[in-house]
């Protein structure tokens, strides 16, 4: 059963090949088994997970049938959740039991999802090897000696293991789409706008945006129609109706417009990768597409804008844990002062204070406009890049990364060798156009994945090229030995 | 320009982080490295260019003034570290 895709699963719950009890029972033995090894799960809630099966068998007697009745998903730790810890993988919220549901929590439960749990990530979603949590790495199901990306590294290593078809995640600068091409799954960043960003802990709110991880793009259309949409409690989220992804998925692609940026290609990217990425557009070809050379000049200035955006954000986002209302406090304060101050510097991890560090200082009196607003500027040069590369093609197709998985710890000791591993998926966040990984190859066992960008709002195009690429392939069936 | 231990000691302050000591060369020489990163930017020619705050370049909604929130306060307060008759407790501020 835990083969299944959602897709399967709609099917064999609608045709009573099994229940909603039966699945999640038997994921969360799976859970129990192997996820000591992969620590993909934060928190696990059997009791809780039960109860919504049974409702969502009980609706179906009840003559309901929607595709995600009975679905089982796990969440990333930072989307809330009422009654249940909610941590963002930090010591600072390790007794955060939620008040209130986020949005997309909110909207998939209605649609009948069964959560089995909170997944592990890098503490407040900063990273890109799921290394910096406060409950320990994660480890990628290809190879147990590896990364399995990050942020939403916990998500990503539970769908490709199999205990789990598909998980909420979060990107703002590639959390969604690095992890999904290290472990061999389809994952998509929507627009930024199309999914409410209620509930879902901030770490760079201009930046941010709630998708799905699952094996299959038909998957992700199924979990991203239930997840996007407008919510009046996200002042950032877009008034525009969502698309009907499904029926999106089987658009020939006669005629598709494909752009190679040649700055994807350049120095930097593992020749083994650039072969695969290049496969793929020959398989592409064949299904009707045309491709094309374009350019994307601003592209090498994307990492140091993130980098002042991103810190920034999340300085002034992260001020709201000071140990007074909730999460972690200090022993015996001797002040208020002493209270904030071992508070944050005892709860918080490394890389979220130097992140945190870098944020105040480039907002502080004096920097503003030489970083944050330099970055803005930069920015804007980004966004105009793709607009002008979107009139000549349809989608953006590219490597998602420019190397496999490494090794756990390879990276760790040098943030910057990290933060550059981010250069193909962070323009997206900037610019705040969709993005999507799909599984495209192996290298060394490793799964590699490609990118695919596409103009505002067509989250449907990418999800339709991913599924054709589908049809016409096996690489996403591929699972990991021993899962 | 580069970061001398004090200015880290002085950001640290400006965040509320309280840093070890044995931390602060580590950190100094890790911030450097980032803003070397940053940096950058300064050779990119932005003459012209308004910055971009919002992908969309879309403004605050606006909604009617009405009251749509239920007062949750126990719940809220449930989860506090420490709270007296509705209010958060913290140390002394005023002797």
């Amino acid at each position: 059963m835990h083969r299944l895709t959602l897709a399967q699963i709609a099917r064999g719950l609608a045709a009573k090949d099994f229940s909603a009890v039966e699945l999640s029972e038997a994921l969360l033995a799976r859970i129990g088994q192997f996820d000591p090894q992969l620590n993909s799960f934060i928190t696990v809630t059997a009791d809780h997970a039960r109860a919504q099966a049974q409702a969502a068998d009980a609706r179906r007697a009840a003559g309901e049938n929607g595709a995600l009745l009975g679905a089982p998903i796990a969440h990333k730790d930072l989307f809330c959740t009422q009654g249940v810890r909610t941590s963002c993988a930090s010591k600072i919220l390790d007794n955060f039991v939620s008040p209130y549901d986020a949005t997309v929590v909110e909207k998939l439960a209605a649609a009948g999802c069964v959560s089995l749990g909170k997944l592990n990530m890098d503490e407040f979603a900063m990273g890109s090897a799921n290394e910096s949590s406060h409950y320990g790495p994660v480890r990628n199901p290809w190879n147990l000696e590896c990364v399995p990306g990050g942020s939403s590294g916990g998500s990503a290593a539970a769908v490709a293991a199999r205990l789990i078809p598909a998980a909420t995640g979060s990107d703002t600068g590639g959390s969604i789409r690095q992890p999904a091409a290290l472990t061999n799954l389809t994952g998509i960043k929507p627009t930024y706008g199309r999914v409410s960003r209620w509930g879902m802990i901030a770490y760079a709110s201009s930046l941010d945006q709630g998708g799905p991880l699952a094996r299959t793009a038909e998957d992700c259309a199924l979990l991203l129609g239930a997840m996007a949409g407008f919510d009046p409690k996200d002042s950032t989220c877009v008034d525009q109706p969502v698309d009907d992804y499904l029926a999106a998925l089987n658009r020939p692609l006669a005629g598709l417009r494909i752009g190679l940026p040649r700055e994807y290609f350049g120095a930097g990217l593992d020749p083994r990768l650039s072969d695969a990425v290049m496969a793929c557009v020959e398989v592409l070809k064949k299904l009707g597409a045309t491709v094309k050379e374009i350019g994307l000049p601003n592209m090498q200035h994307a990492i140091p804008a993130y980098y002042v955006i991103a810190p920034a954000e999340a300085s002034s986002n992260l001020s709201r844990f000071d140990g007074v209302r909730f999460g972690y406090r200090c022993e015996n304060p001797v002040n208020l002062e002493d209270l904030y101050k071992r508070s944050r510097g005892e709860g918080f991890g490394a890389e979220v204070k130097r992140r945190i560090m870098v944020g105040t200082y480039a907002l502080s009196a004096g920097y503003y406009d030489a970083y944050y607003l330099k970055a803005q500027k930069i920015r804007r040069l980004i966004r105009s890049d793709f607009i002008g590369a979107f009139q000549e093609v349809d989608v953006i197709l590219g490597p998602t990364t420019p190397n496999p998985a490494w090794k756990l710890g390879e990276k760790s000791s040098d943030p910057i060798a990290a933060y550059l591993e981010d250069i193909y998926t962070i323009t997206a966040n900037l610019a705040g156009i969709p993005g999507l990984s799909m599984p495209a190859g192996f290298v060394d066992g490793l799964p590699v994945g490609v990118q695919l960008l596409a103009p505002y709002f067509q989250e449907g195009r990418l999800l339709n090229v991913a599924h054709q690429y589908q049809q016409a392939t096996d690489w996403h069936q591929r699972a990991p030995e021993g899962f | 320009m580069a970061l001398e231990r004090s200015d880290v000691e002085k950001i640290a302050h400006l965040a509320r982080l309280g840093l070890d000591d044995a931390e602060l060369p580590r950190t100094t020489e890790t911030l450097n490295d980032i803003l070397g990163l940053i940096d950058r930017m300064q050779a990119v020619d932005t003459h012209g260019i308004e910055p971009l705050a919002h992908p969309l370049e879309a403004t605050q909604r606006l909604r009617p003034d009405e009251v749509t929130e239920s007062n949750r306060r126990d719940a809220y307060q449930a989860i506090a570290p420490a709270v007296e008759n509705g209010l958060y407790l913290v140390p002394k501020v005023i002797e």
